[in-house]
């Protein structure tokens, strides 16, 4: 076990070395020079100046990335291209209304995929079954931000009954919070809950079919106690692994629900960001998301190994 | 040696005329296919099919409600936004196509290159691979349209890069699988060329998975295109795509549903198609799936 763990935080750290080179890169890749770019009509030779010394464009490439690397490290990604705001402190800033949406959209996830995908898969072939699956199917197919669009149109427009847009500190105000965030969290729930349903779905299908499961039937077990005690078990040490999937994947996706309900988040940031040419922030933002999946991936996995110890058992015998 | 060396070689290849025929058994894979039929007729014949121009406007006749004149009324420019979304399908079947095309030709030569070889090269291949893996889809494809400016062509690259990644690792764990079998090892005996025993050899044996990727990523692409369209980051005005489309109808929410319902209508559609047909075909090509519906007779995704 403790040669896996080695073994998955190297990789990890690999991963996020890359990971710094790519985002480092991108500032690079822009055609031209980018704080030209960035500055735009409000050229100032003393502004352009500082802001090239500040980004260390003027030293070598591989300098360039070495210093950047060692400040990001010690947290400081520059300062914005337009408010000359730390981006760290941009993104401390912002984190907490993704994060809240993230895990607001995941307990919505959850709610509709574990009694869907548990009852889908212990009535399979049944009309429930078929419901559950075209749901699904809906669920992966429907863009977030078109029924999200049709959400407040129904519920804040016409209905009235919530806020159309806008975060709130959940501790600032609980109950406004509350209210702000359930139509973005519906709708980016939505999704990760017809993901999550076909997870569960077929986790649970596969533990049923399990021998020691057959076993337990033939012994007469009730059906109830089986299902309790040996199918979801044993089902549910897959699902760990895609939830927290999930949210990394959450964390990085919800830019568009984001902006669709003008919630202040990093993908709203990092989109900002990509409009006014902000590089620095852009940068820093994708850096702390990617950075973020990874931990997300590298915990889940870690917890996994721990809850299934054929996992690293298994991975240490073929290496 | 007993075993005859060319049955195995065509043994996990897809057989056309049979997949066809359990792909449409299956009901719901029969829809999606007839669905994606209509949208190509749609998106080929859509100059024929509509009677206004996409950017042709009618400022009297602003946010008009869906009537005979027009099917799903006007937009904010009174332009005809039934004209609008079947031009629409052209462009997401064009980024759809383009896109994961790119995808499909680098991740294959990746994943062939890497899985066939092995040792270093594999080594550094994939590790590049997980790099890109550990980007959230979205947030690399805005990344890189910011990079590169946003474009309809820029669009479809960016979408191509964050895609190639997935290509590259279906295909190979595919080639892992397939290249240690006794007829690769036999073939190779006889003399044949790495390049002839991957193209001849290899790559047949890897298309399956790779055929059912390819379709669950056009959902995928078209989704992607329309939300990056959306974000204003994707294809720009006046082009009449989706998202776009999309991000005016909020705008403009309250002066009528329609300019948000049938865009989004035209999107989920399109993406479900897809969907379907890529999950009929992974039934369909996977044989153990294939008994479970050939034995029930009926479509599903179960």
């Amino acid at each position: 076990m403790a040669g896996y763990v080695a073994r998955r935080v190297g990789q990890a750290v690999l991963a996020l070395l890359g990971v710094s080179i790519v985002v480092f890169a991108l500032i690079h890749l822009v055609p031209g020079d980018p704080v030209r770019t960035a500055l735009g009509t409000r050229f100032d030779p003393d502004i352009y100046e500082a802001l090239v010394a500040r980004a260390g464009l003027d030293q070598p490439l591989v300098v360039q990335y070495v210093d950047w690397l060692a400040r990001a490290i010690q947290g400081d990604l520059g300062v914005s291209f337009r408010t000359g705001q730390p981006v760290s402190t941009a993104l401390v800033q912002r984190l907490p209304a993704t994060a809240v949406l993230a895990l607001g959209a995941l307990l919505v996830g959850l709610v509709i995929a574990l009694p869907v995908g548990i009852v889908s898969a212990v009535r399979q072939g049944k009309p429930i079954d078929y419901a559950a699956n075209t749901f699904a199917q809906f669920g992966v197919s429907v863009p977030d931000f078109w029924y999200g669009i049709l959400l407040i149109l129904v519920f804040a427009q016409t209905l009235g009954w919530l806020p159309p847009s806008g975060y709130v500190s959940p501790l600032e105000d609980p109950v406004e919070a509350l209210r702000r965030l359930t139509l973005p969290a519906v709708t980016a729930g939505v999704v990760s809950g017809a993901i999550l349903t076909r997870f569960v779905r077929s986790s649970v299908l596969e533990a049923m079919n399990a021998e020691h499961v057959r076993l337990a039937r033939a012994k007469g077990l009730p059906h109830r106690y089986v299902l309790r005690h040996h199918v979801l078990r044993n089902a549910w040490i897959p699902v760990v692994t895609i939830i927290g999937l999930q949210l990394g994947t959450l964390l990085g996706g919800i830019v568009v629900v984001e902006v669709l309900f003008a919630w202040n988040g990093i993908g709203r940031l990092a989109l900002d960001a990509v409009v006014r040419r902000d590089y620095p922030v852009l940068q820093g933002a994708v850096l702390l998301i990617a950075g973020l999946f990874l931990l997300i991936n590298l915990v889940v996995d870690l917890l996994y190994a721990k809850l299934d110890p054929r996992i690293s058992v298994g991975t240490a015998a073929t290496t | 040696m007993s075993e005859p060396l060319e049955r195995p070689d065509t043994a996990h290849r897809p057989r056309w005329r049979e997949t066809l025929s359990v792909l449409l058994k299956n009901r719901l894979a029969a829809v999606g296919l007839l669905a994606l039929l209509g949208l190509v007729v749609v998106a080929l014949l859509a100059g024929v099919l509509t009677r206004y121009g996409i950017n042709e406007q009618d400022v009297a006749n602003r946010f008009a409600a869906p009537s005979a004149d027009h099917w799903f009324g006007t937009d904010e420019l009174g332009r005809d936004i039934y004209s609008r979304v079947l031009m629409g399908s052209r462009v997401s079947l064009q980024v759809g196509a383009i896109a994961v095309g790119i995808s499909l030709i680098a991740g294959t030569l990746l994943g062939l290159v890497s899985g066939y070889r092995g040792g270093w090269l594999d080594a550094i291949l994939m590790r590049t691979m997980d790099v890109l893996f550990a980007f959230p889809v979205v947030l690399l494809a805005i990344a890189l349209v910011a990079v590169f400016g946003p474009s309809l062509r820029n669009t479809m690259i960016a979408i191509g890069v964050v895609f190639t990644p997935i290509f590259a690792r279906v295909v190979r764990g595919s080639v892992l699988s397939v290249r240690e079998n006794l007829y690769i090892r036999a073939v190779r005996s006889l003399g044949a060329s790495d390049l002839r025993i991957v193209l001849r050899h290899v790559l047949p044996n890897v298309a399956a998975p790779v055929i059912v990727q390819t379709s669950l990523s056009l959902a995928f692409a078209i989704l992607l295109e329309a939300a990056l369209s959306y974000l204003g980051v994707g294809v720009q005005p006046p082009e009449p795509a989706w998202g776009l489309m999309l991000s005016d109808a909020q705008r403009y929410m309250e002066q009528g549903w329609w300019l948000s319902v049938f865009p989004g209508l035209a999107i989920f559609v399109t993406v479900m198609a897809f969907n379907l047909v890529g999950d009929g075909l992974r039934d369909a090509l996977d044989p153990q799936q294939r008994s479970i519906i050939e034995s029930r007779g009926v479509g599903g995704d179960a």
